[in-house]
């Protein structure tokens, strides 16, 4: 099919596998982390790993919302959605998040909150339109691709001057989460990070442009490639990685260049810019408190926002002490290396984030990959 | 035949709505069914009008299985609940082997719910079940309060019949045997999907929805006992159904994503919904497992018959104490195929 066969070629992709097998140095490790979600389902999906030589290695990065998005703020939205007024709003992939207790928005429903499953941001104005006596709230995740449809949502709102429609907002942003993960200089030895580049979201880009990596690329002397979410995007991605590093260059490369500009999408900027503004801080789970790393609504939309209208108190809930979620975001700790990993830690039931979406390291691995712990494990076996 | 009696007034089948009267057992459920359902399923045990259906049965084992339907939409291109309820029942009696005889329907309806679709449903039910020569002999209708139900659910029982010496079951793939899968997949859960009225986009996608007992009996008579099993890859797709087996059977798949035949439209509509195409439902479609030596013939017969000519051989059966399904990807890598966690729901971005 057009724009999807072309990017699944499998045999252009042996081609720039064996490029990379041709050009990476046998004498040192390549660790590159793709930051997104979304690149670590491609490269799980398509077993991608098992066409790159074994010096060549992928972690999986923190970028899939769901997983980020801390338990606390499932228990805001569980608590609101409760509310008998306030018909709750979510994207599908929220449902199953574990919050406390035990409970998720699907057990929430099941318990009688009203909670619908949308599929954008303007379901929700909707809704809020047809149904005048609900109170309705969006619960808005997700990183820059996925702000520029709430912005819209809320502006929406503001121009039918809706009265029943708030946005529970917990949008994030990709660089400072990228620098938290780099920003390990204080931090002893063991737990310092060794990556050598990373694979930048395209949809990302495809808002903010690539400019936004330049200083982050510069402070820390690490090669960043913004690419597709294609199977031959991500090899490609790969191969100009090891370019990078092989030629000692710390360059943002754009591979997405079909929808991702140095400077972004003006429009979309402009619609995030208007509405949302820095927050302080936000918790990421996993990576902790982050400073201006998400968005909160701006003063003058005060009125859609749900954090002020329903008077929502954040409280933060400690994930259990023996999962090793920030490890392996961090790239110090393989999904496997975890002890609660595929124990009591499964996408059933997950207990890190890094297991709760299909796009966490974590689920990936135990979906897709798992098989590849055997191979190794017999193959330590055999040496043994 | 039950003396059909006279009644002043006929339903109004254009404007009528079930209520309450119509699943109290009076006159008024009586007309219901004399109106809408013995001419939708006419046949000489259910005109006999008794609480149940007797018959002689063939010699050999029979086989019976039953399946509760609340599809929604009701509606949907290529189908509608009442077709589904009628395949879906002998599909899973056409998996063990055996010619479909007789199926018993139960109705609950909803109080509100328009005639015309009940009409509409039951004239369904009844031509599915006429083209693959299976009688619907005994039913049962209830109304539940409006809010109770959501329109109307169906469920349907069926007994077959299995020529004798046919043993097929999940537990008896073997490592070495090939997988057929009879052909595309994932239409019957997209063409449902783009009826839904939260999404915005329409699609040519029909469901596959058809009665599969036809090919099957076509692939007992080439192959025999060289089939070990049959499964339909319903709920869960081809995903669930090789994980089942592969428990049941104690044993591990090795399949070829290149070899497993989607259509482009299907492959683009799961492409925006975020879904996966070997986790969305099928219901005119078959997994086999066969011995190798009979894989050839076995696939050359499947093609021959109108509901398998994209039959494919999909991969085999390994030895495997981790049960795992797995995948070589077109791309040239490797992958589980893993149970579902839960409901396959759409990403986000």
């Amino acid at each position: 099919m057009k724009y999807m066969d072309e990017f699944r070629d499998g045999g252009l992709a042996q081609g720039i596998a064996a490029t990379i097998a041709r050009e990476a140095a046998p004498s040192r490790r390549y660790r590159f982390m793709e930051f997104c979600g979304g690149h670590t389902h491609a490269i799980s999906r398509y077993g991608l790993e098992d066409l790159l030589p074994s010096n060549v290695e992928m972690i999986h990065g923190p970028g899939c919302p769901v997983c980020v998005l801390p338990v606390g703020r499932i228990d805001d939205a569980i608590r609101l959605a409760m509310r008998p007024e306030v018909s709750l709003c979510s994207y599908a992939d929220l449902m199953r998040v574990p919050a406390s207790g035990g409970s998720s928005l699907l057990k929430a429903k099941a318990r009688g909150a009203d909670i619908r499953m949308i599929y954008s941001p303007m379901d929700a104005v909707q809704i809020a339109l047809t149904e005048p006596t609900r109170e309705v709230v969006f619960f808005a995740i997700g990183f820059e691709t996925t702000t520029p449809a709430t912005a819209l949502s809320i502006a929406c709102a503001a121009q039918k001057k809706l009265k029943n429609f708030t946005v529970f907002c917990n949008h994030v942003l990709t660089p400072p989460a990228i620098r938290a993960i780099l920003d390990t200089a204080e931090r002893p030895e063991a737990e310092r990070v060794a990556l050598d580049g990373f694979i930048g979201p395209a949809h990302v880009s495809a808002v903010i442009g690539t400019d936004p990596y330049l200083s982050l690329a510069a402070d820390y002397q690490k090669p960043v490639v913004v690419a597709g979410f294609e199977p031959l995007d991500v090899i490609q991605a790969i191969l100009m990685l090891v370019r990078q590093v092989n030629e000692g260059r710390f360059a943002v490369e754009n591979q997405y260049t079909r929808a991702a500009t140095a400077a972004g999408n003006t429009i979309a900027k402009g619609a995030i810019a208007d509405v949302f503004e820095l927050r302080e801080s936000f918790e990421w789970r996993g990576l902790g408190e982050l400073a201006a790393s998400a968005l909160r609504l701006r003063g003058v939309y005060a009125e859609f926002d749900a954090e002020r209208r329903f008077a929502v108190v954040p409280a933060t809930v400690a994930d259990n002490p023996a999962c090793e979620c920030g490890e392996v975001l961090r790239g110090l700790v393989k999904p496997a290396e975890c002890k609660l990993f595929g124990t009591v830690c499964t996408p059933d039931r997950p207990i890190g984030s890094c297991m709760v979406s299909p796009e966490g390291a974590c689920a990936a691995h135990w979906t897709y990959g798992r098989f590849r712990d055997r191979t190794r494990i017999s193959a330590a076996r055999a040496a043994a | 035949m039950i003396a059909r009696r006279r009644r002043a007034q006929k339903l109004d089948i254009r404007e009528g709505l079930i209520d309450l009267s119509h699943g109290a057992g009076g006159r008024a459920s009586a007309q219901l069914i004399e109106e809408i359902f013995l001419p939708s399923f006419d046949n000489p045990l259910l005109n006999q009008g008794n609480d149940q259906a007797s018959f002689h049965v063939p010699p050999g084992k029979m086989v019976m299985s039953t399946d509760g339907y609340v599809i929604w939409p009701l509606f949907f291109p290529g189908g509608d609940i009442g077709s589904l309820a009628v395949h879906g029942t002998i599909n899973d009696l056409a998996m063990a082997g055996a010619k479909p005889l007789y199926l018993a329907a139960s109705y609950i309806l909803e109080e509100g719910f328009p005639l015309a679709d009940l009409q509409r449903i039951a004239t369904s039910m009844g031509r599915a079940a006429h083209e693959a020569g299976v009688s619907v002999v005994t039913g049962d209708t209830k109304v539940v309060d409006r809010g109770k139900a959501d329109g109307v659910f169906i469920t349907t029982t069926g007994l077959g019949a299995v020529p004798l010496g046919l043993e097929l079951s999940g537990d008896r793939a073997e490592p070495g045997d090939l997988v057929l899968l009879s052909g595309s997949i994932g239409e019957h859960g997209v063409a449902v999907m783009s009826r839904r009225t939260n999404l915005g986009f329409e699609t040519e996608i029909q469901s596959d929805s058809a009665a599969l007992h036809g090919l099957v009996a076509t692939m007992v008579r080439a192959v025999g006992p060289a089939l070990r099993l049959m499964r339909d890859p319903t709920r869960g797709g081809l995903a669930a159904t090789l994980n089942e087996i592969a428990q049941q059977s104690r044993c591990g798949f090795l399949i070829h994503e290149a070899c497993i035949p989607v259509r482009a439209e299907v492959t683009a509509a799961c492409e925006l919904l975020g879904l996966d195409p070997l986790y969305v439902a099928n219901e005119g479609k078959l997994v086999a497992v066969v011995e190798a030596d009979a894989a050839e013939l076995l696939l050359t017969t499947m093609r021959a018959h109108p509901l398998g000519r994209a039959s494919a051989i999909i991969g085999e059966v390994t030895a495997d104490d981790d049960q795992f399904v797995q995948m070589t990807t077109s791309f040239g890598g490797g992958r589980i195929v893993d149970w579902l966690a839960g409901e396959q729901l759409p990403r986000i971005c």
